[in-house]
């Protein structure tokens, strides 16, 4: 593997890592609305409490690291997608600070605005994150300086609104059966519920979105011809998402959970596996796409940086063992709680 | 879209105002919490060897500010590294060889310790016990600095760059000189890191302390918390005292290597318009740029002279020679930050003397007016921090990467002007910023009520029972209404 696809691979390895982490706080906090008691608006935040911020490192360091890797797809993507970044920027800036404010103040109608800001920051985060996945599958207008040109508006198709609503079921469903897995009694059983409904709107999305990908999009098939051990991803999905049923039925939260997790990580992948070699193709000409040997930096500073992966990686994980762990179990409300 | 302009100033000036503004007030916090981060470890230390209640007590009532403004300091830490990408496109295709692998190591060895260990710190009192609580606290301690060091380190090599070379890049029809890593440790160790890492260090020491100092000189003040105030007081003056004495020396050396690196930028901050044999020191003064020339100067005559050249006599560069060479930056700005730096630090170092003059006399805590001088040391400090950069970031103008000079042409650098995005349009970045203006105002002033709801809820000291351990008052939530 040459130093470029070997970056391809780790920034996968940090996306997937966060769409699985943050995947379900975000999703906690698109079923909030739906609680019924303040209490157990309480609950869902601290259930993520010690969580949402070490998830989000995930998305920091895979900024820093596309910098790094692919400097050409990071300036392109990141000035074209202006309005795009502003929005996730604004949506992960009130998300944070709903946590983090919400308990601090003991009144109705401070918790309440609180609570609404922590659903529309979620759901308006989790969105724009879904539509820049659809158009970078779909791909963008580039001009033969490997620019993006092109206004807010025209980046919106009906691909990345599709992939927008899919996101929203997929997380929605992973915050929901994380909250399962957190929660106990009455408010276990309803989120069950939820975990169906959004269960429900994720298989029909999903296969909606295959359909139009495979029919439409070149490039969401291209690589299977010379790849075809892609298609076990594909079967994995398809086997994650069919145990759910049976795991909701069965109230198997933990399997549950796994399985929503493997479905958002075959996602990710899949994604990966379609996009490569390029980073921001170029829906014009193919010739104008940036790609990993393009945009990438010199191989002394990918050699270099891979190291700074291998000495960081494990210590990552270690990390973030150390704090699941610590916090397992059953969601506690105690005087540092939010 | 060079020529599109909003209230008549360009997308290069506006990108410039929004990331001075996000920048800004992104190192509101950073500081403080590198300062409160060696706080809550010394507290926690020694209450692991003491055993005395009353440090504990004291860790956990600042680990509660401490984590405050950590959230604030990660919030607006985001949108600065998605900053560059946004705004500064061509700058990003220019220095992501080098400068993205700061910023990457950042989030690989810092944030993920410090987010990681934080919850812990902040959630595990009760989950986890003292040592390995002490032991997160040190961790999150640790990650504090560390991601100062990347992010300076990163800052530093754009003020004095070396460790790299210039080469074409191409893509598609644009081929593009882009700077690349040869000699890694020389890009880290570049002339200024060092010095400008020392300074930044101490620079939040002195808030930490100052900060600290602040809360304890209001409760002293107020008559609340007496014995926890006087010491958390004279903890954190010790604190200050060594760490203002560090800052002038360490400040010394970083002027010193700004005068040899960056001379265009030592006249800035000097207000240096002509070449002169003798050059003075101002302590205060007005630069006019009309007249190039400083008005209603104090200055010492020679100081600047003996600075650089450790001779009263010598001659130092102005502009009338610099300029052609490097360009000119603002000058009054960058004059006025440094000389308000500086005399916050003169003014730290003097008052944290007095401060222990009263205190071997005994009366320390008797002396109101400076109790009160104590409580706005805080807002000093910030500002301290904040003109520091400011005048660090102005005087490098009008560069966004230093050049280096190769005889007498300036050589590898990249404008600030060259470095905006090329796609983005200035109504976009107007836009965007108003957004942000909205949303740290509303962050900025939520942060000071919650924080002063803290404050004026002040720490939960238990009683001690018999067998010496402490039961704390059970307060749930930390309101507005209990002030
Ligand atoms: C509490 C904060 C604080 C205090 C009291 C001082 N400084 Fe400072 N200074 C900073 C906080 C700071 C800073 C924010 O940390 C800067 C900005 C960039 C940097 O590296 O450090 C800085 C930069 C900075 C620079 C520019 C470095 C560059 O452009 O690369 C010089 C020459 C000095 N300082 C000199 C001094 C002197 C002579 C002081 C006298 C006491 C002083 N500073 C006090
Ligand atoms: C333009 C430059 C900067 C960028 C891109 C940047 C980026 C970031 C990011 C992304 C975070 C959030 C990390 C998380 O999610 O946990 C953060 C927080 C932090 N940054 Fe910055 N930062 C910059 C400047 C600085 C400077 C100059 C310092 C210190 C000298 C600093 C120190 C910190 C610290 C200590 C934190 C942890 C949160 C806190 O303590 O408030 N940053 N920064
Ligand atoms: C954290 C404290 C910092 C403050 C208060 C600060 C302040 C400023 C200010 C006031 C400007 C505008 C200068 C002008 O337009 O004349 C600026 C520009 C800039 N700074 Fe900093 N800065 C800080 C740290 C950093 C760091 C750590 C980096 C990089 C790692 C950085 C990179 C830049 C860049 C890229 C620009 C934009 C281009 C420019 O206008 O020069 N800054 N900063």
């Amino acid at each position: 593997m040459d130093y470029p696809t070997l970056w391809f691979v780790l920034l996968g390895v940090l996306l997937a890592g966060y769409a699985v982490l943050d995947g379900f706080d975000l999703g906690v906090g698109l079923v909030h609305p739906l609680h019924k008691s303040d209490h157990d608006r309480r609950l869902a935040i601290n259930s993520i409490g010690p969580l949402w911020d070490g998830n989000e490192v995930w998305l920091v360091t895979f900024g820093g690291a596309l910098f790094a890797a692919f400097p050409e797809a990071y300036a392109t993507a990141f000035s074209g997608f202006y309005f795009a970044f502003m929005a996730a920027l604004g949506g992960l800036i009130f998300r944070a600070v709903s946590i983090e404010f919400r308990g601090k103040v003991d009144r109705a109608w401070w918790r309440l605005l609180w609570d609404g800001m922590f659903f529309l920051s979620s759901l308006v985060t989790t969105l724009v994150y879904g539509a820049a996945v659809g158009a970078a599958m779909a791909g963008v207008p580039l001009d033969n300086r490997g620019i993006m040109a092109s206004s807010t508006l025209e980046q919106i198709g009906p691909f990345s609104l599709m992939v927008a609503a899919l996101t929203v079921a997929a997380f929605a469903l992973h915050g929901s059966l994380y909250l399962g897995l957190k929660t106990t009694g009455a408010l276990r059983e309803r989120t069950r519920v939820w975990a169906w409904f959004a269960y429900a709107a994720y298989v029909v999305l999903f296969f909606a979105t295959t359909a139009v990908a495979v029919g439409t999009i070149d490039r969401a098939t291209k690589n299977f011809d010379e790849h075809p051990w892609g298609a076990v991803i594909v079967l994995l999905n398809l086997l994650a998402v069919l145990n759910l049923p049976r795991c909701l039925t069965q109230r198997r939260y933990g399997q549950a959970f796994v399985s929503s997790g493997c479905s958002i990580l075959a996602l990710v992948f899949l994604f990966g596996f379609a996009l490569f070699p390029e980073l921001v193709a170029s829906s014009t000409d193919p010739a104008d796409s940036l790609t990993i040997y393009n945009s990438a930096s010199s191989p002394k500073t990918l050699r270099l940086m891979a190291l700074f992966a291998l000495i960081g990686l494990p210590f990552v994980l270690a990390y973030t063992s150390v704090v699941y762990w610590t916090f397992r179990g059953k969601v506690q409300i105690d005087k540092h709680s939010y | 879209m060079p020529d599109e302009t909003v209230f008549g100033m360009d997308v290069v000036m506006l990108s410039r105002i929004q990331f001075a503004l996000t920048i800004m007030f992104h190192y509101l916090f950073p500081p403080l919490t590198i300062g409160l981060g060696v706080v809550l470890v010394y507290l926690e230390g020694r209450y692991l060897w003491t055993k005395e209640a009353i440090y504990e007590q004291a860790a956990r009532f600042w680990t509660r500010l401490f984590g405050l403004n950590f959230a604030m300091g990660v919030v607006t830490g985001i949108v600065m590294e998605f900053q560059f990408g946004t705004n500064w496109a061509a700058y990003s295709r220019f220095v992501g060889d080098v400068f993205g692998s700061a910023l990457a190591a950042e989030g690989i060895f810092a944030f993920f310790l410090e987010s990681g260990f934080l919850s812990l710190l902040l959630f595990g009192w009760d989950r986890v016990g003292p040592k390995m609580h002490f032991f997160a606290t040190l961790m999150v301690a640790i990650g504090g600095i560390f991601s100062s060091v990347w992010i300076v380190i990163a800052n530093s090599w754009q003020q004095t760059p070396t460790g790299h070379v210039l080469r074409e890049h191409v893509v598609g029809d644009r081929v593009a000189m882009r700077a690349e890593i040869v000699d890694f440790w020389a890009m880290v160790f570049n002339p200024s890191t060092v010095h400008r890492l020392t300074h930044v260090w101490l620079g939040a020491f002195v808030l930490g302390a100052c900060f600290v100092m602040s809360i304890s000189a209001w409760y002293l003040l107020k008559g609340r918390h007496i014995d926890f105030a006087k010491r958390s007081f004279t903890g954190a003056l010790l604190l200050a005292t060594v760490a203002s004495l560090c800052q002038a020396v360490s400040g010394h050396f970083n002027a010193e290597m700004v005068a040899e690196h960056q001379p265009a930028k030592l006249a800035a901050m000097e207000g240096l318009y002509e070449t002169q044999a003798g050059a003075p020191l101002y302590l205060f003064g007005w630069p006019n740029q009309q007249e190039r020339r400083v008005d209603w100067g104090v200055a010492i005559p020679g100081g600047l002279s003996l600075l650089v050249h450790q001779d009263p006599t010598a001659v130092v560069q102005g502009f009338d020679q610099l300029g052609p060479v490097y360009g000119e930056p603002p000058v009054w700005i960058t004059f006025q930050a440094y000389h308000l730096m500086v005399g916050i630090g003169t003014l730290m170092i003097v008052a944290t003397w007095v401060a222990w003059w009263f205190y071997r006399r005994g009366t320390l805590f008797e002396q109101r007016w400076l109790l009160w001088f104590f409580v706005g040391s805080v807002v000093l400090a910030m500002a301290a921090n904040e003109a520091g950069w400011v005048a660090a970031e102005c005087g490098r103008q009008p560069w966004i990467v230093y050049p280096t000079i190769i005889d007498g042409v300036a050589t590898g650098g990249l404008r600030t002007s060259d470095g905006v995005s090329e796609s983005v349009h200035a109504d976009q970045v107007f836009g965007s910023i108003v957004f942000f203006g909205v949303i740290y105002t509303t962050l900025g002033v939520l942060w000071l009520v919650l924080l002063n709801g803290k404050i004026q809820h002040g720490p939960e000291l238990g009683e001690s029972d018999d067998d010496g351990e402490t039961v704390p008052e059970r307060r749930h939530d930390i309101g507005m209404a209990d002030a």
